[in-house]
């Protein structure tokens, strides 16, 4: 400090009321920002990807959701096998290194015989990327150089061109993606939802502030002096967050670079799982409905712990004095 | 085979949009090999990967550990992307046409397809951007016919135009590498012609398993095998488990 002193009185001046703490349980977080019709998007690419927060919505019986999501992955085929979606926006929707995602498939391979039809609203990831940068940036839409000489836009209207006012060329348009809720999984959070995550970032960062209502779930809640101490790692700052929850483990079978690894016997499981309907149903009741919480759910898996815990690999640091 | 053929396509110091699967092993094959200083971009995010075990998926954890970089997606597609820093873009195919467009989306109607597909993910915007793009698929009558169910990421001719900048900066697929041949697009029309045909394979099965009349390039040439380091690295040491290389016969 090379002998300045602080003043005491800018300091208080600083120093705000403590807040009340934002940290409620998974099922109360469900119950008060997820409503039935909501647009919600449970992001995560590959890594972080809320299980937790897709089962307690499963639990919920939450009915007409439009899901989105880069990726729908595992999470969103047990959604929509278990009947909480009415429309699909995305960009990939596969079992990554693994196989198909069998319910989601049945829903849009059956059109129209199945009556129970899933609605699809289909991009590629930069469309998808951009959709979540223009609703973070509260713009109607966003400027990408793709779709040319592709049939994308001929199946989805949303796509449409713009004419640059500087240049003249031809730009593709996607509209923005506000979401009514956007759940995050994150490594850690203070109890006011500054977020904080190392690793794949995926689009968490835009989804949460493209969002009217934002839930953080981490695996660890740590005091607002841990999140000073390394600003640079906050994606999420807690102004913009709704509710926090403290889940362990609560994205198995993906996974928390740090914490712990993907467990792919799950995704590849879930090939033969969902191919049969009955089977689905069958895991729905067994590894969610059929349980209360996340804790029970783990309690399932025996030996998580010793066979996904991550290794130890920490960084140097950095000196953020001055 | 494939893994090796596509190795051989990437130079030092490159930097490369990277898939999941033998585009993966291509790339670390190189890695190992001619091309210590292949920049891997996967896009997920993780720039200059250097994976320690054969990542399962584009988001593995260990695309991370290690890396030079690791960035949002956003970042991934708008200052690596469109920006134009990818020289070589990887892409698998269910369906390749005549004219080099791709098809990862359904077979059949897309209202009412018979096989639904993942859908572009990225590809749409790797074969728009990459500088050059090459394809890895096996030869068969359904994957390759004279036009594609769907188009997901552009070839050289879409509904008879020819790609053109600025809506579509690179080069687009510059090489279609098959389990038995290697095709590529003519210069003066776009449409992919017979550019190398491995060791054993004939014109004529190459020809048969193609959706439509198959032209030859006028010098066409014999792949060379891989070499024994090459399979020795992939079998043993890439891909132990044979994971992908079971997909590479």
């Amino acid at each position: 400090m090379n002998g300045v002193k602080a003043d005491p009185a800018l300091l208080a001046a600083g120093r705000r009321r403590p807040a009340a703490s934002k940290v409620i349980s998974m099922h109360d977080a469900v119950a008060a920002h997820v409503r039935d019709g909501d647009t919600v998007v449970i992001e995560g690419f590959t890594h972080l990807i809320c299980f937790a927060a897709g089962h307690e919505i499963i639990r919920q019986r939450r009915r007409d959701l439009t899901l989105c999501r880069l990726t729908p992955d595992l999470i969103y085929d047990q959604m929509i096998a278990a009947g909480c979606a009415r429309k699909l926006v995305f960009s990939w929707a596969g079992n990554p290194g693994a196989g198909s995602l069998h319910a989601f498939r049945r829903a849009v391979e059956r059109l129209p015989a199945n009556g129970a039809a899933l609605e699809i609203e289909e991009y590629s990831h930069f469309g998808m990327v951009a959709r979540l940068s223009a609703g973070a940036a509260r713009l109607p839409f966003w400027p990408l150089r793709d779709y040319v000489g592709t049939d994308l836009p001929a199946v989805n209207s949303r796509i449409a061109t713009v004419t640059c006012p500087y240049t003249g060329e031809q730009l593709a348009t996607v509209p923005a993606l506000n979401p009514d809720v956007t759940i995050i999984h994150a490594q850690r959070a203070d109890a006011q939802g500054n977020t904080q995550i190392w690793g794949l970032l995926g689009v968490q960062r835009e989804a949460a502030f493209a969002s009217h209502r934002v839930i953080v779930v981490v695996e660890e809640l740590v005091d607002e002096q841990v999140i000073r101490a390394d600003p640079n790692r906050t994606i999420v700052p807690g102004f913009i967050v709704a509710a926090v929850v403290v889940e362990p483990w609560g994205a198995h079978p993906s996974y928390a670079q740090g914490y712990y690894d993907r467990d792919n016997e799950c995704y590849v499981g879930w090939e033969a799982i969902s191919r049969d309907p009955d089977r689905i149903a069958s895991y729905l009741e067994t590894h969610v409905l059929g349980v209360p919480d996340r804790a029970a759910y783990l309690a399932l898996h025996p030996g998580l712990q010793d066979r996904l815990r991550a290794a130890t690999r920490v960084c140097a640091g950095v000196n953020y004095g001055y | 085979m494939m893994a090796a053929v596509a190795a051989r396509e990437l130079r030092d110091g490159e930097v490369v949009f990277v898939g999941i699967g033998l585009p993966n092993l291509a790339c670390n094959l190189a890695r190992a090999t001619h091309a210590p200083g292949l920049v891997l971009i996967y896009e997920s995010g993780a720039i200059g990967a250097i994976p320690e075990r054969l990542p399962l998926s584009i988001g593995d954890p260990s695309l991370v550990t290690g890396a030079l970089m690791v960035c949002g997606m956003a970042d991934v597609f708008q200052c690596m992307l469109q920006n134009g820093r990818i020289e070589v873009g990887f892409l698998g195919a269910a369906q390749v046409d005549r004219w080099g467009n791709i098809n990862t989306t359904v077979v059949g109607p897309y209202r009412h397809p018979t096989i639904r597909l993942p859908g572009s993910g990225g590809a749409a915007e790797i074969a728009t951007h990459a500088r050059r793009t090459l394809v890895i698929a096996k030869l068969s009558r359904r994957a390759f016919p004279e036009s594609v169910d769907f188009v997901t990421s552009p070839g050289h001719v879409y509904r008879g135009v020819r790609r053109a900048r600025p809506s579509l900066p690179g080069a687009g697929p510059v090489k279609v590498i098959t389990d038995r041949a290697v095709l590529e697009p003519d210069p003066a029309s776009g449409e992919l012609i017979l550019a190398a045909l491995y060791p054993g394979v004939t014109v004529d099965d190459v020809a048969r398993d193609i959706g439509w009349s198959l032209r030859s390039c006028e010098r066409l040439t014999t792949v060379e095998p891989p070499t024994a380091t090459d399979l020795r690295l992939l079998r043993e040491r890439l891909d132990p488990g044979h994971q992908f290389l079971k997909a590479d016969r």
